[in-house]
């Protein structure tokens, strides 16, 4: 058996189902692999004790012949901006710092439901506001390949986590790429599935026309098996799809055979990809068509237009949904004690951080009466031409195959400086979000050097087919095994 | 576009935030080199375009009017300050 840090969900779940294994074991050995990758900073709640009683409780059902699935008895880890009831959810943000969920996300209840272990709550950017894990009050989380980088963000202590062996499979949440991104610089897969797929209720709102939740996990099969349990309609969040739920697991040995992938010309030619990134992505797409997928060039004209309008969209968004922290109902209150104005100005101006902050007053400009229509309305119009791109496109294709991320994981502090410089390493990622499409990331290859660091695949479907994405990634994991290497022990890269 | 210390004061008091001396000359700063970025947006003609709002194509669902009790206490526990079962403030009516 190989070592209980490096089992895929799906090859846990086998051993469980075997009996060659317990939840406490597996549940241990997660808590024990936490403490020795503390200096990752992946997590910000470890629910050792709640853990290991959850772990029995899963034990005891399948001695009784009463197991709930696969996913019983699996140790799984939540970013922070999920609730879990019980349990302090901070957002990664000060203001939130004492805050306790008063109830389940309905992922969150259907992962339990499903007898999953919850064993952490995991770093993030404020709110999800970020690209590289720097953004959290609770200071930033590492890549387990090279700790003097970032795991991107925003869902970087979930994507750490996974790739260190802290937890079997994640929660994590995507506005504009902060499941895939991470997902690539951390070496695992995770989906960001189409919006509606799953339900927000219970998931701390940044920006309510991008936010979806999505799974983070070690191969394209955990993810699905993750998707089968909390993927379907809620009606809790009347945003959530009232669509039939397929099994997202029978898509991942359905193989590529006559899909159709395209290859977005815009994305190879503006986004200046490292000479390791682009060779990466093009040994993939080979290897797609070797397993008979039919690869043609297609074009996402606006994609160029992106970044902008995501930017004047999102933040207004957030500088509507933020407005309920007050420090009234909940989190903390700064009362300088000079009446109700000025206990909301001091309780927002020193519990958000500057790029909260940052994006609140963006937002706030373009909604504010004179720039609405210059700003927001001319970006949402925007939306609606990058929408249809991807309606033209998969006319023609089924899956568009494309990078992640111009680069592999860079460095903590390089882009801290300049705002502008961090929000265009989303250039990829950002149009899936707009359009109301799904899309993955998936490990396709290593860069060069001393010090390896993760590349990944992107794999964008039609809204609610991620199933033909899913099966482009198992082809892909078929065919490869760069979603088997793990990062190098003991955390290189600090001296 | 460039963009006044004033105005980063004026939007700022929109949005409820009190920012320091070196926040406002920051914020001044970064919004006006996003605001610059963006500009790219004026390129495009999207005279007869109609703005996307949503990401989701749904009518407005309905749900059974029924009342659903909300999580009382565990939800008061998070309030900063209480008086009784109630969320305190500071007096804003005189």
């Amino acid at each position: 058996m190989t070592s209980l840090d490096d089992l895929s969900l799906t090859e846990a779940a086998a051993l469980l189902e075997r009996r060659a294994l317990t939840s406490r074991e597996l549940t241990a050995a997660c808590l024990a692999r936490a403490e020795q990758r503390r200096s990752l900073n992946s997590v910000i709640a470890l629910l050792a004790d709640r853990a290991m009683v959850e772990a029995e409780d899963s034990d005891r059902r399948r001695a009784a012949g009463a197991a709930r699935g696969p996913l019983d008895g699996i140790p799984l880890g939540v970013k922070d901006n999920i609730l879990l009831a019980g349990v302090p959810a901070t957002a990664g943000s000060n203001i939130l710092r004492r805050h306790v969920a008063a109830y389940d996300a309905t992922a969150v209840e259907r992962l339990r439901r499903a007898g999953a272990v919850l064993l952490a709550k995991l770093n993030l950017d404020e709110f999800g506001m970020g690209s590289s894990n720097e953004n959290s009050a609770f200071g930033p989380c590492r890549n387990p390949w090279d700790e003097s980088r970032t795991p991107g963000g925003s869902s970087g202590g979930a994507a750490a986590a996974v790739a260190a062996g802290l937890c079997l499979g994640c929660l994590g949440t995507d506005t504009g790429g902060s499941i895939r991104q991470p997902a690539a610089f951390c070496g695992v897969s995770g989906l960001r599935p189409t919006y509606g797929r799953v339900s927000r209720y219970g998931v701390i709102a940044f920006a309510s026309s991008l936010d979806q939740v999505g799974p983070l996990g070690r191969s394209a099969g955990d993810v699905a098996l993750l998707m089968n349990a909390i993927a379907g309609h809620d009606p809790r969040d009347s945003t959530s799809a009232p669509r039939p739920v397929p099994d997202f697991a029978a898509a991942i040995g359905r193989g590529v055979r006559g899909l159709r992938v395209g290859l977005p010309r815009e994305y190879f030619e503006l986004g200046g990809c490292t000479a390791d990134v682009a060779a990466a992505v093009r040994d993939a797409i080979a290897v797609l068509e070797a397993a008979g997928a039919r690869v043609s060039e297609i074009a996402l004209p606006h994609t160029r237009y992106a970044i902008a309008c995501y930017y004047l969209i999102a933040t207004a968004e957030a500088s509507s949904n933020l407005a309920r922290y007050d420090g009234v109902r909940y989190g903390d209150r700064v009362d300088p004690g000079r009446g109700l104005a000025e206990l909301y100005l001091a309780t927002r101006g020193q519990g958000f951080g500057a790029e909260v902050k940052r994006r609140i007053l963006l937002g706030t400009f373009v909604l504010s009466a004179g720039y609405y229509d210059a700003y927001y309305r001319r970006a949402q119009q925007v939306r609606t031409l990058i929408s249809r791109d991807f309606e033209q496109a998969f006319a023609a294709v089924d899956v568009i195959a494309a990078p992640i991320a111009p680069t592999p994981a860079f460095a903590l502090g390089e882009k801290t400086a300049d705002p502008l410089t961090m929000y265009l390493s989303d250039i990829f990622t950002i149009s899936v979000n707009l359009g109301g499409v799904c899309g993955m990331s998936v490990p396709c290859g290593l860069s060069a050097g001393p010090r390896p660091l993760p590349i990944g695949l992107q794999l964008i479907g039609r809204p609610f087919d991620e199933e033909s994405v899913l099966a482009a990634a198992g082809a892909l994991q078929e065919a490869t095994d760069w979603h088997r290497r793990r990062p190098p022990e003991g955390g290189s890269g600090r001296p | 576009m460039a963009i006044g210390s004033e105005q980063v004061l004026h939007i700022a008091a929109l949005a409820r935030l009190e920012l320091g001396a070196a926040e406002i000359a920051e914020m001044q700063r970064d919004l006006g080199a996003i605001l610059d970025y963006v500009e790219q947006l004026r390129g495009l003609d999207v005279a007869d375009v109609e703005p996307m709002t949503h990401a989701a194509t749904l009518a407005t669902p309905l749900r059974d009017d029924a009342v659903v009790t909300p999580p009382g206490a565990a939800a008061l526990a998070n309030a900063p300050a209480r008086a009784g079962d109630l969320v305190a403030v500071p007096r804003f009516l005189e």
